[in-house]
């Protein structure tokens, strides 16, 4: 449990911290809250020769509107996001999502922007972004890109990330004012990933869903946008019946793996319940 | 006398004694991070050491290259088996009279397995070397479930016991046997069973679980060449042990070592026996010549320092019809990994598992165990227990509801049939306990009515109906348990490790001023005990607990003692106190009748000093005696006053209590809540109600953190998978319930202050209340028995087992 020995390093910028990356090659990594590197380090199944940490850059703080887009520096920390007022009134499910992660000492340190780039599918913020339409800002010794949150991830801490590149921002747009949400999460306690996890954002008119879409984590090895589940639900009124159908649908596309959480048909079972729960507590809430 | 003369509730109070809610004076300094604990030793030029560990269950080990880790900067040497046999250390026995590796022999036993200790001058140089010494394994077959331990071809584990046909406790049957434990009356048991109306029979499991005290196991070793000394600072619970075992393993002269235990972050049993860690430490630092500190992390901890548990009790009861027990039966095959381990009184290969008779008057009752050999970690230990009794107390208490299920009884009215009654004490049990002292019925009848039982069973029954209706998808369950423990090992006459009876001591020295200061052979690890010790002698002898100091954990200045666990510092070493208090005290009464000029029979004692009978106004406070105890003390007598007892307990103690779970679980996800948890505890005597208290949130936070999902758990092939408080379930306040607790008193007649033990009630009684209450809720739909850990999955799953999820 004692990592291995690298060297720190401190940029002031983002160019100079890309800079440093592409220099350093692939011995080098982008810390940011540590809360997830600095375990894997310690367990040395990550042994990087360079840390380049992000807390010197002061851009990448920060939350601001840009036009109907909510913009979050990638090294906003998961506290902060609890902090903001614009948060907890415009996209109030960012807000409950957040204060589902572990426990104040981890969102604390936390960022946004690792907790996006890691790839890792027990984080509950990836599926999150997916749901809301989110994209991502990356940029590289190339240049920056924009990259959508429904492209990013390709497998277990695989992302569209490329050598030398960080990820600077996410921006999300707003939802419709009145729209519903919930993020449905079942963990064994506090601190652990989800067994299984639903995020469901939707509008409703007139007693029926106008729009939704519905993320899963952990319950694949990326986090999932469930299309299907969610245009079941289009048109009704969240009946027994279409509930059951979407959850069907979530379930469909899962393929969790067994773990100490249980075993895969569990995971899936309960992904599917987190899914028709969520689908309920967010159409209570629509306006 | 004046408004101003105290009253006597005044004098009493200022005492602090026993009965009194005194704030834990050790708080003072913990609460302000000013603790002192193993890892806060630094010693002039230590060095530190840390394992190389077997990535495989079972393997010979080929090969061990060090060379690469010893041109790592910083690291001093690599030790291995090799090393430790030039000083005959690469064994060392086992408190269960066993043998066990310190570090791999030819071959590795369990996953994790210390194999090489390499020694570095900081901990990151250590870790480095470890990462560079390369081992070659061959890999050999696993052995992971031990109803297959004895199967004819099981592979052979332990090749040094290759021949021997007997070990520590008797014959062994087959390579992979340990030893086999029988208790009680075969014959007049099976016939008991032949003319039953009614018998029950399941095969419980109590799972492989951990004490995982929040710090690990340590130590600094120090070893002095030119006095020839060896110093240990270490997480011990048993110093005096620890020394005597390092004595006659190491043959160096007792005198020559000292053992020093500061704070202790929790033991709960996993820091009673010795780790190839000590080991190692020690013998590097007489290799290098300076100071060692080994400190283990937790995967360490987890996955390689003693487990607990891993019990698999066939359990029949024989009944009339009408709920009268008439007999026990009772087979239970024992895990004890790669080596026997067990930190038990070296006569008891199953500890006190005995006492499985629990709280019934059962007429007869014969009880074998079966000792078996696996590839996993070395155990197990009383993870806060005494010896194998929360094993013993799950058994039965889970096989009465069994048995109250088959006869379409109330649990709770099973129990009170089958009490043992007030007038029988002292009891004799069928398996060979005498109970000193009990009254079960008014606990029991307490718990019902204070928790509204029947109304509770009532709206049980209408959610049942509810349910059954389609209305609800959650299901409730009631827990009752109702245990006997046995506690204060213990007697000499069946008591002892590695041959040294367990008794305790105590002893105390007054100082002029009326202060003083007592050691004992105990050590507290987050018990109290600087606070309770105090107001023992306070009460005893009549000065303030305030200024009385309380010191453990030094072998050097502590009297001998066999520490703490198994709930034994209140019964043996409380009464210790107790006894040398009251020699205290009949000096203090010499003195003071020389001074008071009176027969000592002419004076009582009166909360803090003697009063002369008749003459209130003639008094002699204990101040003022231990002052003349320095300069006119009667002729012929020597001055001072200090007192040394150490206690041979006549009999254990046997606290009690009764406790019930409400909980509601969803079918759907098998997520539980516990709506309400009450425990009454009977522990006799009460000297601080309010560390009392905490002990008992402590245990039944661990008891529920057991029955609800904290497990030890190997995959098919021996991979340990739950290493880390990410999968080994460890409740934070979040999770946890909230307690209720109540208490009854019923001393115990034999103890000096008529205490029982307290600690290690809440985890016995405690994992049978919330197993029974998630197998009661379940039973409406045709359990009988759903195996711990109940954790969401499980729950889920007996739910579909049982049809009601599709
Ligand atoms: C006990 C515990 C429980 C947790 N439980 C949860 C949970 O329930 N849900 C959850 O979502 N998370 C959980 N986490 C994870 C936590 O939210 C992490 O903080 C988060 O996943 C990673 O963010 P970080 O800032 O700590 O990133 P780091 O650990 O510093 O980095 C993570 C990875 O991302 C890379 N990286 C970081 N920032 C950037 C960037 N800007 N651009 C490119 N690459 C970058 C790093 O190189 C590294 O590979 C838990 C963590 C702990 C310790």
């Amino acid at each position: 449990m004692i990592p291995g020995s690298f060297s720190y390093h401190r940029p002031a910028s983002v160019a100079d911290a890309v800079k440093l990356l592409s220099d350093l090659g692939d011995d080098a990594r982008p810390l940011a809250g540590g809360h997830s590197l600095v375990p894997m380090m310690k367990l040395r199944l990550a042994t990087p020769a360079h840390l380049v940490d992000l807390h010197g850059i002061a851009t990448l703080k920060g939350i601001r509107r840009d036009g109907s887009n909510l913009v979050i520096g990638a090294m906003t920390t998961q506290h902060e996001l609890l902090a903001s007022d614009d948060i907890a009134q415009s996209m109030p499910i960012l807000h409950e999502a957040a204060l589902l992660i572990a426990d104040p000492q981890v969102r604390y340190r936390g960022t946004i922007g690792g907790n996006v780039a890691n790839g890792d599918p027990g984080n509950d913020m990836p599926a999150l972004m997916m749901t809301a339409g989110a994209t991502y800002r990356l940029e590289g010794a190339g240049g920056a890109r924009d990259v959508a949150a429904a492209d990013f991830y390709q497998g277990a801490y695989f992302t569209a990330l490329e050598p030398g590149e960080i990820l600077t921002a996410v921006s999300i747009p707003v939802p419709a004012a009145g729209h519903g949400y919930a993020y449905e999460k079942l963990k064994r306690k506090v601190g652990d990933y989800a067994t299984a996890a639903a995020a469901v954002v939707l509008t409703m008119s007139g007693g029926k869903v106008a729009t939704c879409s519905i993320g899963l984590t952990n319950v694949h090895e990326t986090p999932l946008l469930a299309t299907d589940a969610a245009k079941a639900v289009i048109g009704t009124s969240l009946d027994a019946a279409t509930l059951k159908k979407a959850a069907a649908a979530a379930e469909a596309i899962m393929a969790p793996a067994a773990d100490a959480r249980g075993p895969v048909e569990y995971r899936k079972h309960v992904g599917g319940i987190m899914v028709t729960r969520a689908l309920q507590r967010a159409a209570a809430k629509a306006k | 006398m004046n408004d101003l003369t105290p009253t006597r509730e005044q004098r009493s109070a200022a005492l602090e004694g026993m009965g009194c809610k005194r704030k834990r004076v050790e708080d003072i300094r913990f609460t302000q991070g000013k603790g002192n604990y193993v890892d806060d030793v630094k010693l002039p030029g230590m060095l530190h050491g840390d394992f190389v560990r077997s990535p495989h269950p079972h393997a010979r080990v080929k090969k061990i290259d060090d060379s690469e880790a010893l041109k790592v900067p910083g690291v001093l040497a690599v030790i291995t088996a090799e090393t430790l046999k030039t000083v005959n250390l690469a064994w060392m026995p086992t408190l269960a009279g066993d043998v066990q590796m310190v570090l791999a022999d030819g071959k590795v036993l369990f996953q994790n397995q210390e194999v090489a200790f390499v020694v570095a001058t900081d901990r990151y140089a250590a870790d480095d070397g470890i990462n560079k010494v390369i081992v070659e394994y061959e890999p050999l077959p696993p052995l992971v479930d031990p109803f297959k331990s004895m199967d004819a071809d099981a592979p052979v584990l332990r090749e040094d016991l290759v021949g021997k046909t007997t070990g520590a406790h008797g014959p062994r049957k087959h390579h992979n046997h340990i030893f086999e434990w029988t208790v009680g009356d075969k014959e007049l048991t099976d016939a008991a069973f032949k003319k039953a109306e009614v018998t029950i029979k399941e095969m419980i499991s109590y799972h492989r679980t951990h004490p995982s005290p929040l710090e690990t196991c340590q130590c600094v070793c120090s070893f002095d060449k030119i006095k020839g000394e060896l110093t240990i600072y270490g997480t011990f619970q048993a110093p005096h042990v620890i020394r005597t075992v390092v004595s006659l393993i190491a043959k160096l002269p007792e005198q020559k070592i000292h053992v020093i235990a500061p704070d202790i972050g929790g033991g709960f049993g996993n820091k009673v026996g010795a780790y190839p860690g000590y080991i190692c430490a020690a013998v590097a630092s007489i290799v290098t010549g300076k100071p060692v500190k080994w400190v283990e992390d937790r995967i360490e901890n987890l996955t390689a320092t003693s487990f607990a548990r891993d019990y698999h009790m066939t359990t029949e009861i024989a009944a009339t019809k009408d709920g009268k027990v008439t007999g026990l039966r009772v087979h239970v095959l024992a895990d004890h990994g790669a080596f026997d381990a067990c930190a038990d009184p070296s006569k008891w290969p199953a500890g006190f598992f005995n006492i499985v008779t629990g709280s019934y008057d059962f007429p007869t009752a014969h009880l074998a165990v079966d000792g078996v050999y696996t590839n996993k970690a070395p155990g197990g230990v009383a993870y806060r227990c005494s010896f194998r009794v929360t094993e013993a107390a799950y058994c039965i208490e889970r096989a009465m509801d069994i048995l109250a299920q088959k006869l379409n009884m109330d649990p709770a009215e099973l129990r009170l049939k089958n009490f043992i009654k007030p007038e029988q004490f002292p009891y004799h049990s069928a398996l060979g306990w005498e109970y000193d002292s009990g009254d079960y019925h008014t606990a029991m009848r307490k718990m019902m009515e204070t928790t509204g039982y029947a109304a509770l069973r009532k709206e049980q029954a209408e959610k049942r109906a509810a349910f059954k209706r389609g209305e609800t998808r959650e299901i409730m369950g009631l827990g009752v348990s109702f245990f006997t423990e046995i506690v204060g090992a213990g007697p000499s006459k069946n008591c002892d490790i590695l041959g040294i009876a367990m008794f305790d001591s105590c002893e105390i020295r007054m100082h002029p001023t009326g202060a003083g200061i007592a050691r004992m052979g105990t050590k507290s690890q987050g018990q109290g005990h600087e606070t309770t010790w105090a107001q023992i002698i306070a009460t005893e002898i009549g000065i303030p607990a305030d200024n009385i100091m309380v010191e453990e954990g030094n072998t050097d200045t502590a009297p001998y003692g066999l520490g703490t666990y198994g709930s034994r510092s209140t019964p043996v070493a409380g009464a210790a106190i107790a006894m040398a208090a009251r020699k205290i005290k009949a000096k203090a009464q010499m003195i003071a009748a020389y001074k008071l000029e009176v027969h000592e029979d002419d004076l009582e004692f009166d909360i803090d000093g003697f009063r002369v009978k008749g003459l209130p106004e003639k008094f002699m406070s204990m101040k003022d005696i231990c002052w003349a105890a320095y300069n006119s003390v009667p002729p012929g007598m020597e001055p001072g006053l200090e007192a040394v007892s150490y206690y041979d307990p006549p009999n254990m103690t046997y606290p009690f209590g009764a406790y019930l779970c409400v909980m509601d679980i969803d079918v759907d996800t098998g997520v539980y809540k516990v709506r309400r948890f009450y425990a009454l505890d009977d522990c006799g005597t009460r000297i601080n109600p309010m560390i009392i208290e905490g002990q008992v949130h402590g245990g039944l936070t661990e008891a529920f953190a057991i029955a609800m999902g904290q497990e030890i758990r190997y995959d098919e092939v021996g991979n340990v998978v739950t290493g880390s408080f990410m999968d080994f379930f460890m409740p934070t306040a979040v999770e946890t319930p909230h307690w209720e607790t109540d208490f009854t008193v019923t001393p115990s007649p034999h103890h000096p202050i008529g205490a029982k033990g307290v600690g290690e009630s809440p985890n016995v009684g405690g994992v049978p209340a919330f197993s029974n209450a998630v197998n009661d809720a379940f039973s409406f739909l045709g359990a009988t028995h759903i195996q711990m850990p109940h954790d969401y999955w499980r729950n889920w799953k007996a739910a579909k087992d049982l049809g009601a999820v599709a």
